[in-house]
């Protein structure tokens, strides 16, 4: 593993945390650096990023967790339409213990209904074609790396005349949650470590608007610890030079090994195909967000749950105990959740951001402790 | 359901259709490779993949870096990851 110890090496950390060290102190004030996804917060508190950093700068774990962001209203229609007779719901494997507001799907289908997980929307097409006298309902979730697929997906149902097979659309967007973020003044946030994987689709240009509209600046970063570390140090080099101060932050990317500047022109047409997208659209702690849910496009309606089935629609308001949306919009930190680690565990989970391992309080759970206990103790260097 | 795993191509069926058959940590399927179409696949090729699909190509040094960093992840993740993978139908 010659190169992932390259990734490792501890002489490149020190340096990289002497950069870091350097640059923070020609800082005029402290900054809150938002990484938007999942698997970044992950990297950070299993190598105990957080506590390697100078104390003036802060990450702020953003809401790019499919699984977390999802109200509970669609959880409820997702529980509904598995109820549904002759019907099979099928889901990726991360939603199955997601709570609604009375069970998950997972209860559901000890009580007899129908639900399947699967490994890939594509997995969804032969359970409908060996049950032509059921109804087989995908239930999509996700941000636009995972779209596509649901979109290719879509595309063969069609090709096939597949007619007992659809789509329940909770595909949403990362512009507009940001936009949500950065306009809404409750979380100041001074810069985004952005998201590589849905870079790998969008391109990098995806995230202009947060340099351009709100000069904030962005390094699209790939997972590894040293990735994250070069990200800050591309950051604050933005602000010590003076160029976010003169209005001119830019967007940077530090993923070039895997992300191309235009993404993937492939997958953002199939996108434009066969999803439109929807006025608005709620998010767990955001609220609704207009242009921010991606629905099935009239081209494609035939394959459309919200189209075949009156899906009840209802918005549900998150147990009171549960701060999820707080955490995901980096107003609390998860151990400041009042059930954090206690009624709340990933073996019993209230809210969404436990349910999921991307989750920021199923990642401190698992590594965070550890890590605020020992403090300097687990990192990089090991 | 968020990771992208990396995945040796170990051969391009024939069928004509947008597949490959890929092995991840020793696990054979098949995955989708309508999303990197205009790009040519061969053996021995890496690529992301998510879902079942594969999202892009990359190199044998970043996938190396990438399921390393999965790996440590810890808990079950990889594993959960790989257990679905191997359930994965698609052909």
């Amino acid at each position: 593993m010659k190169y992932v110890d390259e990734f490792r090496d501890p002489a490149a950390a020190r340096a990289l945390l002497r950069r870091i060290d350097d640059l923070a102190e020609q800082l005029e004030r402290p900054l809150r650096v938002m990484e938007i996804c999942g698997s970044h917060t992950h990297t950070i508190y299993r190598h105990g990023l957080e506590h390697l950093l100078p104390e003036w700068i802060e990450f702020i774990h953003g809401p790019g967790c499919p699984v977390c962001v999802i109200p509970m209203g669609r959880i409820d229609d997702a529980l509904w339409l598995a109820r549904q007779p002759d019907v099979i719901l099928t889901t990726f494997g991360d939603m199955m213990r997601v709570p609604g507001s009375e069970e998950s799907l997972l209860q559901v289908r000890a009580t007899g209904a129908d639900v399947r997980f699967v490994y890939s929307p594509l997995d969804a097409l032969p359970i409908a074609r060996d049950n032509p006298d059921k109804q087989v309902v995908f239930f999509a979730v996700g941000f636009e790396t995972t779209a596509p697929s649901t979109a290719v997906t879509l595309e063969r149902a069609r090709g096939e005349g597949l007619a007992n097979f659809c789509v329940f659309s909770n595909h949403v967007t990362t512009e507009q949650p940001l936009r949500a973020i950065v306009d809404g003044g409750e979380t100041q946030i001074d810069a985004f470590i952005g998201p590589g994987h849905v870079a790998s689709v969008v391109g990098v240009h995806a995230f202009d608007f947060l340099a351009e509209e709100f000069n904030r600046p962005v390094v699209v970063t790939g997972f590894e610890p040293l990735d994250v570390l070069q990200a800050v140090a591309m950051l604050l080099e933005q602000f010590t030079s003076g160029e976010v101060a003169a209005g001119r932050a830019t967007v940077q990317n530090q993923y070039a090994r895997v992300v191309r500047s235009d993404g993937n022109v492939v997958a953002q047409r199939l996108m434009d195909r066969v999803f439109r997208t929807r006025d608005t659209f709620e998010w767990r702690g955001l609220g609704w967000i207009e242009h921010s849910g991606l629905g099935i496009s009239p081209e494609y309606a035939a394959w459309d749950a919200e189209e075949r089935f009156a899906v009840p629609g209802v918005r549900v308001a998150d147990p009171p105990a549960c701060e999820c949306g707080s955490v995901l919009t980096g107003r609390i930190k998860p151990w400041q959740c009042r059930v954090f680690g206690t009624a709340c565990t990933p073996a019993t989970p209230i809210g969404t951001c436990m349910v999921s391992p991307e989750g920021a309080c199923a990642a401190y759970y698992n590594f965070g402790r550890l890590d605020r206990e020992t403090a300097n103790a687990v990192t990089i260097r090991e | 359901m968020c990771l992208g795993v990396p995945a040796e191509v170990i051969a391009i069926p024939e069928s004509g259709e947008p597949r490959a058959r890929v092995a991840i940590s020793g696990v054979e399927r098949t995955v989708a490779t309508d999303l990197i179409a205009a790009e040519e696949l061969r053996a021995g090729d890496w690529v992301l993949v998510h879902v079942g699909f594969a999202l892009s190509r990359i190199d044998a040094e970043e996938a190396a870096i990438t399921l390393e960093q999965i790996r440590r992840l810890g808990g079950t993740v990889l594993d959960d990851e790989l257990a679905a993978f191997g359930r994965s139908a698609i052909d």
